[in-house]
């Protein structure tokens, strides 16, 4: 069934048009032996037997679970009008704003989306999006460095372990010098970071609320990179802005985000949404599409796509960045979300988050042998680590059979922490889930 | 259009040589070629430049390019009246639209470059 | 129409989040919390509602009408796909339940969405393997450009060029760059396709690969294509593919047969994902047997027993090229459309897709200049010139808006570079001949427009809610996001 219009008839008044007997005539191009035959997969199927059959595959997914798994990856409400907007197919099934005149639906968005990222995280431009927090995180350092022509960048290793693999991987022929820092009892550890900074030093990067939940005030972080001449990238937690100090009024020069929290279903990873925002000095070096306001020749306001003389279209090697399709419907969907939230509604979100998440630490310290990895007065947001008296993996796998996915293994990525869980806790969790996983806890332990 | 007291390079850079210092701008072929330019991007003052290095950035909407040194040297001075508006640069690229002054540590480098009838026929064969 | 931010009445609330039911209080220290909330939108839930719904009414999608953005494959995007990709079955799964001990049996129906659409995907490319990581087309073409790298330095060869054709996308040399290669551009020939000759100069020991869209830019197939991949092979060079043109070649051509090393596949364009006014895509690379090792971690993997797990064991990886599996979503719905097509309806989706582009052609070429001097029929697009129009003032700029005031979606005309005032139309095989003659008929109608009076084309469109744009004034007066 590949939705093809024409009928027999249609097409042979074509064929006619163009001169040829049959369509295998236009292909005659291609070398009869480069010509391949029937492709090896299966017949196509009827609408109805490839829903049941992908409503078979759902199923052998379990989601049927107390869920208080996190790492980056939130399992947040998402009010149901966000999917009845995002569903308008004049959204979802245009292209790439390239002709204003019949975009302007998704321009607005742009622009409204640039608006209200700036706003959340107190700076002053945005882009239209990328593809999601990690890519964000390496364009912010290609970024970072090409502004101060340095190679050398510094990240503190609570940052998003995947994030820094993928780093790695993406700068890995750029010739920059990579610095981890190993982070102490939660948080950067200023005294080593301030040890490897120097004047080469590009960025310091940095993740608040980091890995571990931990919230950092960065302020004396970037007052140390900015007497060195460097760039302040801090990678952050959207949601959580509601409540926090945006890092824009912490020094960041460049803020980038996971915006999988607003609004943005789990999907197994995906589509989520990279988040970048910077200061307007450093508008010309972002990278990816920009929209922004202007006037017709009648003085009417609309939106075009603009700076993009920085984009691959034109400056080809030499562009800011290789991104072109971008995260467009993400980004609608997070300014849809962050609408009907609103001013109070996205305070009073991340304010629940964080007392529940308060009470979990405190119910669950009730277990015997349970207790805090990092020093007590740490403070947290909404997620947080667990030192138990057995292998973390030993207990998620017993807690699994309790229909509780208990939270992250913190081992897997650092191997002295393999008695150590990482639980978040958001909205969706009731008290009624926290204490039976308090419960579930002691009986397994 | 061309006026005949400058010297130019075949990527449509003009100089004009007063004494050591050569003054540096865009030709009016290449700021047509541009269209309306919206950004310059000027070199720091006394940055070192090799003849063709890479000195300044020129940006419209639907075009970017860059401007080469056409004579080695250091930068002394950079028209900043260009960074709040570029406009000049289209509307009179050979006089206010100039974008920096070089001092030229190596004079007999001008023999490499075009003169004004040369620049013609180069624009004409492109 | 105003932004939502100008809409916002002060103490306007809308959906209402739930309340705290635990007795517990987070005690923050001042210096970590906001001075005043975010200066977020304060409307009711209708308010906001009716803005977006305002905002979408001046948007023109695939589902509003005809979208023949060339190079772009605006076809149809099957319903059911978008009723799957909801299914909280897959929407709610989170993605690092596989790296946790007993996560992995929670996963099996996602694990084998990826596997199948590996083992598609290679079957109808004709390659080894895909990873499904990359994002959208200029992440694929990076991680293809990645894995060209880590071949040559596993191997110890020290290349650093990529060859890149003229008339090839700019994401072409962008991700190459990224990849810390430099790019050296080779022409095209008189006839529109890679000059072979050309390319033989170009070739030596430094040449890490060629990256070349197939069919082209110009919807052009190689003829010489076979020979071409042996030449860059002879100097242990690797050549990429961009698929952004995949649809031109289902069921009759595949990448793997003809030379090709790597290859990146758009599911946004060939396989009918919807583009999301620009995102999200998915790029999924697939590569030749020798490159396997290259590929991004994790990779999906089957037991005897039929359930399916993911390796992490991967020396040679060039490692993570996005934090999971992809964009899981795009590949559920590519998947789902897959299903539906079938291995009878590949060849069918490219055989129409290239008939009628070749219909469009054959209708306006008396009308406007067929810059491609060969003789071959075109492939899924049909590039035009407006240079014939523009002696008398009408670019393909004012072709394009004028196009909208009869309700078509403009061709592509800032695309490829190597043709004056190019027109590129691509319909797909979605569209009918009703459809196809209703264009044909404006686009000559404006023909003759261009002749007649061709003032009246330099201020279209007319019907839409804004005319052009000061694009100078946004660039210049930088209005980019409002506090």
């Amino acid at each position: 069934m590949p939705f093809i219009a024409n009928t027999d008839a249609q097409r042979k008044e074509m064929l006619e048009v163009i001169g040829v007997q049959h369509i295998d005539e236009l292909f005659a191009d291609i070398p009869a032996h480069l010509q391949c035959g029937e492709i090896n997969i299966p017949k196509g199927l009827s609408e109805q037997e490839v829903r049941n059959r992908l409503d078979i595959l759902s199923k052998r997914n379990n989601v049927d679970y107390f869920n208080f798994l996190g790492g980056g990856f939130y399992d947040h409400y998402i009010p149901a009008a966000v999917s009845a907007i995002t569903g308008r197919s004049e959204f979802y099934t245009a292209y790439t704003p390239y002709q204003p005149e019949i975009s302007q639906g998704t321009l607005q968005a742009i622009y409204e989306y640039q608006s209200a990222m700036c706003r959340l995280t107190g700076m002053e431009v945005a882009n239209a999006s990328l593809y999601d927090g990690g890519t964000a995180i390496c364009e912010a350092i290609i970024m970072a460095a090409n502004i101060t022509d340095r190679k050398r960048i510094v990240i503190d290793d609570s940052v998003n372990p995947i994030y820094r693999k993928m780093v790695r991987s993406y700068t890995s022929n750029l010739g920059l010098e990579l610095i981890e820092i190993p982070s102490k009892d939660g948080m950067p550890d200023r005294g080593l970071i301030e040890a490897a900074l120097n004047d080469q030093t590009a960025a310091l990067v940095v993740q608040t609320p980091n890995f571990f939940g931990c919230i950092d005030d960065v302020t004396d972080l970037g007052e140390r990179i900015h007497s060195h001449g460097g760039l302040l990238v801090v990678s952050t937690y959207p949601l959580a802005l509601g409540l926090l100090r945006p890092p824009g009024e912490c020094g960041a020069d460049i803020v980038v985000a996971e915006g999988q929290s607003l609004g943005l279903t789990l999907s197994f990873g995906g589509p989520y949404l990279g988040i970048l925002t910077t200061r307007k000095k450093f508008a010309r070096k972002i990278p990816g599409r920009i929209a922004g306001r202007t006037v017709d020749a009648k003085g009417r306001e609309g939106f075009v796509l603009t700076l993009q003389a920085r984009e691959q279209h034109i400056r080809r090697e030499k562009a800011t960045s290789n991104i072109c399709t971008n995260q467009a419907l993400c980004a609608l969907t997070s300014l849809v979300y962050l609408s009907l939230m609103g001013k109070e509604g996205l305070a009073e979100v991340a304010q629940t988050c964080a007392d529940k998440a308060a009470y979990a630490r405190e119910r669950l310290l009730q277990v015997p042998g349970v207790s805090l990895r990092f020093p007590p007065d740490r403070p947290f947001f909404n997620e947080f680590v667990l030192q138990l008296p057995m292998a973390a993996d030993k207990v998620i796998r017993r807690l699994f059979l309790r229909s509780v996915a208990a939270g992250f293994p913190l081992g897997r990525y650092w191997p002295e922490m393999d008695n150590c869980l990482l639980i978040a806790v958001t909205e969706k969790r009731t008290k009624e889930e926290i204490d039976f996983l308090a419960h579930a806890l002691g009986a397994v332990l | 259009m061309t006026p005949d007291d400058l010297l130019y390079t075949k990527q449509h850079e003009w100089i004009r040589v007063e004494g050591q210092t050569a003054t540096e701008g865009i030709t009016d072929f290449a700021q047509a070629a541009l269209g309306d330019i919206t950004f310059v991007e000027l070199p720091a003052l006394n940055k070192k430049l090799k003849q063709g290095d890479e000195a300044a950035q020129i940006e419209s909407c639907k075009a970017a390019a860059s401007v080469y040194a056409a004579v080695s040297g250091t930068v002394v001075a950079v028209n900043s009246a260009l960074e709040e508006d570029p406009a000049a640069v289209n509307s009179d690229p050979y006089g206010e639209g100039w974008l920096f002054k070089i001092e030229a540590d190596t004079p007999e480098e001008t023999g490499s470059l075009l003169n004004a009838e040369q620049y013609n026929k180069h624009t004409e064969e492109a | 129409m105003k932004t939502i931010f100008e809409k916002s009445i002060p103490g306007r609330r809308s959906t209402r989040p739930v309340a705290s039911d635990v007795p517990t209080k987070a005690k923050l220290a001042p210096n970590l919390l906001r001075k005043q909330p975010a200066a977020l939108p304060e409307l009711s839930e209708l308010d906001v509602v009716r803005h977006f719904t305002g905002l979408s009414r001046l948007n023109f999608g695939v589902d509003t009408g005809f979208y023949p953005l060339g190079s772009c494959t605006m076809k149809y995007n099957p319903k059911l796909a978008e009723v799957v990709g909801r299914n909280p079955g897959f929407a709610m799964l989170h993605p690092l339940l596989p790296q946790l001990p007993g996560g992995e049996i929670m996963v099996q129906g996602a694990l084998a969405v990826l596997y199948e659409m590996d083992r598609l995907l290679s079957e109808i490319s004709g390659m080894a393997g895909f990873t499904m990581q990359p994002l959208a087309g200029a992440h694929g073409e990076l991680t293809g450009v990645l894995i060209i790298a880590a071949y040559h330095k596993d191997r110890g060869n020290h290349k650093k060029t990529i060859l890149i054709p003229d008339s090839a996308h700019g994401t072409n040399p962008a991700s190459a760059a990224i990849a810390g290669f430099t790019v050296k551009t080779i022409p095209s020939s008189e006839d529109g396709l890679l000059d072979v000759e050309a390319l033989e100069a170009a070739l030596d020991d430094d040449v890490a690969g060629l990256m070349l869209t197939c069919p082209n830019t110009l919807g052009l197939t190689h003829p010489r294509i076979k020979e071409i991949t042996d030449l860059v092979h002879a100097v242990d060079g690797l050549v990429y593919c961009d698929g952004a043109n995949t649809n031109a070649m289902l069921g009759r051509c595949r990448p793997g047969d003809v030379g090709f090393d790597v290859v990146h596949i758009n599911l946004h364009k060939t396989f009918a994902t919807p583009h999301g006014g620009g995102g999200p895509g998915a790029g999924p690379v697939g590569v030749v047997e020798k490159l396997m090792p290259y590929l991004p971690v994790s990779v999906v993997r089957e037991r005897q027993d039929g359930t399916y797990y993911l390796e992490y064991d991967h020396p040679k990886s060039i490692g993570y090229m996005s934090p999971f599996y992809g964009n899981f979503a795009v590949i559920l719905k590519a998947y789902t459309y897959l299903l539906m097509v079938g291995s009878e309806g590949l060849p069918r989706i490219s055989g129409n897709a290239v008939l009628n582009a070749n219909y469009v052609l054959a209708r306006l070429r008396e009308h406007y200049e067929y810059p491609v001097k060969s003789k071959q029929p075109c492939k899924h697009e049909c590039v035009l010139s407006a240079v014939r129009q523009a002696k008398s003032g009408v670019r393909a700029l004012d072709i394009a808006k004028t196009l909208m005031d009869y309700g078509f979606h403009s061709p592509t005309i800032y695309f490829p570079l190597t043709v004056k005032e190019c027109i590129m139309i691509e319909p797909t095989e979605t569209e009918s001949k009703e459809m196809l003659d209703a264009f044909c008929d404006a686009m000559i109608d404006i023909a003759r427009i261009a002749d007649e009076n061709p003032e009246s084309l330099h201020d279209t469109p007319r019907s839409t809610p804004v005319s052009r744009l000061d694009e100078v004034k946004a660039a210049k007066e930088l209005d980019v996001a409002s506090y």
